[in-house]
């Protein structure tokens, strides 16, 4: 290994990043390699101490990293959820040695797509996938780190923004706290300048109780949003429910469309409730008053 | 000289792959005993949650099994359902697609080469100390990887879980003015990808001879990307055989006739056999396959590598020099996506109508690390009724096993001093980093126990 290394750990002023992955697609964790310009000059400011995609070794003496660090570390990024008896155990320890944990993307912070599992049985779902389950130990439910530890700070998106990741590191390096919003999607079409394609083309978009950070891009691509940063703060789903349905969704497709990336977010819960409403009181899908984005700009 | 006796190494955490993996090693009187590569990876099981769904779903569903990878899913998934519903997405539509396939070669590989693979070569933990030393590789490598990129943006809308795929093509499609400042971009970094294939093949590769099947797709006049028939080439019997044995190939209908997933108690992945016999998927099984049909720049940067002459149907199996063929296959991609831009004609509708049938449908698309395969079944509604996934890595688990096995032997037999469990512990992870694992993918990193009894 490296022993040319020059950086002592009294001596290094840096803070040290761990980056930390429990069940997911790796997606946001290579969010931080794919930001390209700034990879090197991060590395300067900080010192990613435990990083098992991007490197094989921790600390200073270049000693062969493992699951579950030495620490203690500055700011600990999760990328994942917990779906095994050890991930929960593992989450545990690295909230002990971290000073501050953010977790990043829809798996860390609302269960991911693997929550799905939180809906049917997972004795079939192994029994479908694997020939032999009896090999395979696994949590019932998939959980954010939330219902496990205190988090810090949570970073919607599947994946991630690599803007927003870099602000949450900036921030945390400045020692404030991230500009980040909770609003919805509408206020970055709107941003963008997009035409709001359920206005203009009444193509079906979860836009107006989705979280914002994507920067609108489904709309400008001339597809309605999809979801995959999870719900905004305090979304009417009442009237989103209406909106999709009176936009031409099925019932099976609303249901659908919320039970992806986010499906187990709490915000969620009330859906099939409310579909099942819509379906009742056909007069809703013509209440389009607060759903309905302002348009172009 | 051997140990007596019996010594076990364990690898609990392999580091600079994708996902979670570890590797135990059993070494009995100096010899081998068992190589396992145990995936720990949670299961997600995807295949289940896919039954119920929406026929229009598989491509964003199924990208979240991988973000190194997420086109690959996308474009299996959307030919698998293309299949059943009978529909054939061809002409500038299934140019977009391969260009925007290019994009993810292009970061993927480089991502490979650059962050992961080299700094084996170089003796440092990762790209952060190689960048002390040389800085402008690594540099060199991000610029490329960028590009890759920018193609992902432009026309996936993101480059992780891309926004624009859709069955039947995609949402929107652009204009040619906005490939334009893309292709800049890729000219760009077309030096910067030759000096990178020079920059590899200079590296110290130890001698090693994987003698697996060898399994990718084939599509005549063509480097197979996203379309081709599935064909094997078998390993020689000695490594001294003449090259290009004959080929054998088999319609992606019959893939499961052929190739059978099997599940082992160390895994949450599963493992994959070609006909009864291990085989192999990825970079080095392409450039055998589909060798000849690379843009005559890669051919000739293959050739000065040192790899032999791909028209002639040159073979590596050198493990190790993998990394030199993904650097080709860069260059192969980046040509290729220039010359797509610059013959682009924007299609006449964004996506082509695919209606729902009862149906079967199979597709495979070779995904940067292997060929990747899905089936779906359609009932009439498109609500499906079956989903299976063959991911490259569960193809390759048995081939990184074995090279892991060979590696070591050969390391223990070498005369001189007797290797330390360090010194094993990185030869058994370079031996697994030259197939670029995808373990998210399979289940599905590393964690290596090594005994020696």
């Amino acid at each position: 290994m490296d022993t040319n290394t020059n950086t002592g750990p009294d001596t290094d002023p840096r803070p040290t990043l761990a980056v930390w992955k429990f069940a997911s697609c790796d997606g946001c964790q290579l969010t931080l390699l794919d930001c390209e310009d700034e990879l090197l000059a991060l590395t300067d400011r900080v010192r990613v101490e435990h990083f098992l995609e991007m490197s094989s070794a921790e600390g200073p003496d270049g000693e062969r990293a493992d699951l579950t660090g030495r620490g203690p570390y500055d700011l600990s990024l999760v990328e994942g959820s917990v779906t095994t008896p050890e991930d929960a155990e593992r989450i545990r320890h690295i909230r002990r040695v971290s000073r501050r944990l953010v977790t990043i993307g829809a798996c860390a912070t609302a269960g991911g797509i693997q929550a799905l599992r939180n809906f049917g049985d997972v004795a079939e779902f192994r029994a479908a996938v694997y020939a032999r389950p009896e090999y395979i130990s696994t949590l019932r439910t998939s959980t954010p780190i939330s219902a496990h530890v205190p988090v810090d700070f949570e970073l919607r998106g599947c994946p991630i923004d690599r803007r927003q990741l870099l602000e949450v590191i900036t921030a945390h390096l400045a020692g404030r706290k991230p500009n980040i919003s909770g609003h919805s999607v509408c206020f970055e079409c709107k941003r963008r300048g997009t035409t709001c394609i359920t206005v203009a083309h009444g193509t079906p978009c979860l836009g107006p109780v989705t979280h914002a950070g994507c920067g609108a891009i489904c709309p400008a691509y001339g597809r309605g949003c999809y979801g995959c940063f999870g719900p905004s703060e305090g979304p009417n789903l009442r009237s989103m429910v209406g909106q999709l349905r009176h936009d031409g969704m099925s019932e099976r497709d609303v249901l659908r469309v919320f039970r992806t990336f986010n499906a187990a977010a709490p915000e969620y819960a009330p859906v099939p409730d409310l579909t099942a409403e819509a379906q009742d009181c056909p007069q809703d899908r013509t209440g389009r008053t607060d759903t309905t984005p302002e348009g172009p700009v | 000289m051997s140990h007596r006796g019996s010594r076990v190494l364990r690898l609990d955490a392999l580091a600079r792959v994708e996902g979670e993996g570890a590797l135990h090693l059993r070494v009995h009187d100096g010899t081998v005993a068992e190589a396992r590569l145990r995936i720990y990876e949670p299961p997600r099981f995807f295949e289940a949650f896919l039954v119920g769904r929406g026929h229009t779903e598989p491509p964003d569903i199924t990208a979240r099994i991988c973000g190194i990878c997420p086109v690959a899913y996308q474009m299996s998934a959307c030919r698998a359902i293309e299949n059943a519903c009978a529909v054939t997405v061809d002409g500038p539509l299934a140019q977009l697609r391969r260009l925007l396939y290019c994009g993810e070669w292009i970061e993927s590989h480089t991502l490979h080469i650059h962050l992961l693979h080299a700094p084996d070569f170089l003796g440092h933990p990762s790209a952060v100390e190689l960048a002390r030393e040389d800085r402008a590789a690594v540099e060199r490598g991000l610029r490329i990887k960028q590009a890759g990129n920018a193609i992902l943006e432009q026309l996936g809308g993101r480059p992780i879980h891309p926004v624009n795929v859709r069955v039947g093509g995609f949402y929107r499609t652009p204009a040619p003015q906005e490939l334009r400042p893309l292709a800049e971009r890729l000219r760009q970094v077309r030096e910067d990808a030759l000096e990178t294939v020079r920059w590899v093949a200079g590296f110290d590769f130890p001698d090693a001879v994987c003698g697996h099947d060898l399994l990718a797709l084939r599509d005549p006049g063509r480097y197979a990307i996203d379309s081709g028939t599935p064909t094997a080439m078998a390993a020689p019997d000695d490594s001294d055989a003449e090259p290009g044995p004959a080929l054998r190939e088999f319609p992606v209908t019959d893939f499961e006739q052929h190739v059978h997933e099997e599940q082992v108690p160390h895994s949450t992945a599963l493992t994959a056999i070609l006909d009864g016999r291990r085989h192999l998927t990825g970079a080095l099984a392409r450039f055998a396959i589909s060798g000849r049909w690379l843009h005559p720049t890669a051919a000739g940067a293959a050739r000065e590598a040192g790899l032999g002459d791909p028209a002639a149907g040159t073979v590596c199996r050198n493990p190790f020099r993998s990394i030199v063929v993904r650097a080709v296959e860069v260059v192969h991609a980046l040509e290729e996506a220039l010359r797509i831009i610059d013959a682009y004609e924007p299609p006449p509708r964004a996506a082509v109508d695919v209606r729902p049938r009862k149906a079967v449908g199979t597709g495979a698309t070779e995904a940067p690390r292997g060929l990747l395969y899905h089936r779906y079944a359609l009932a009439e509604d498109g609500t499906l009724s079956a989903a299976r996934i063959i991911p490259p890595t569960a193809q390759n688990q048995s081939a990184i096993e074995e090279d892991v096995r060979r590696a070591v032997q050969s390391r223990l037999d070498r005369p001189g001093p007797a290797a330390g469990d360090e010194e094993l512990a990185t030869l058994c992870e370079r031996a697994i980093r030259n197939h670029d694992p995808c373990i998210s993918c399979s289940a599905h990193f590393l964690d290596l126990t090594v005994e020696h009894t």
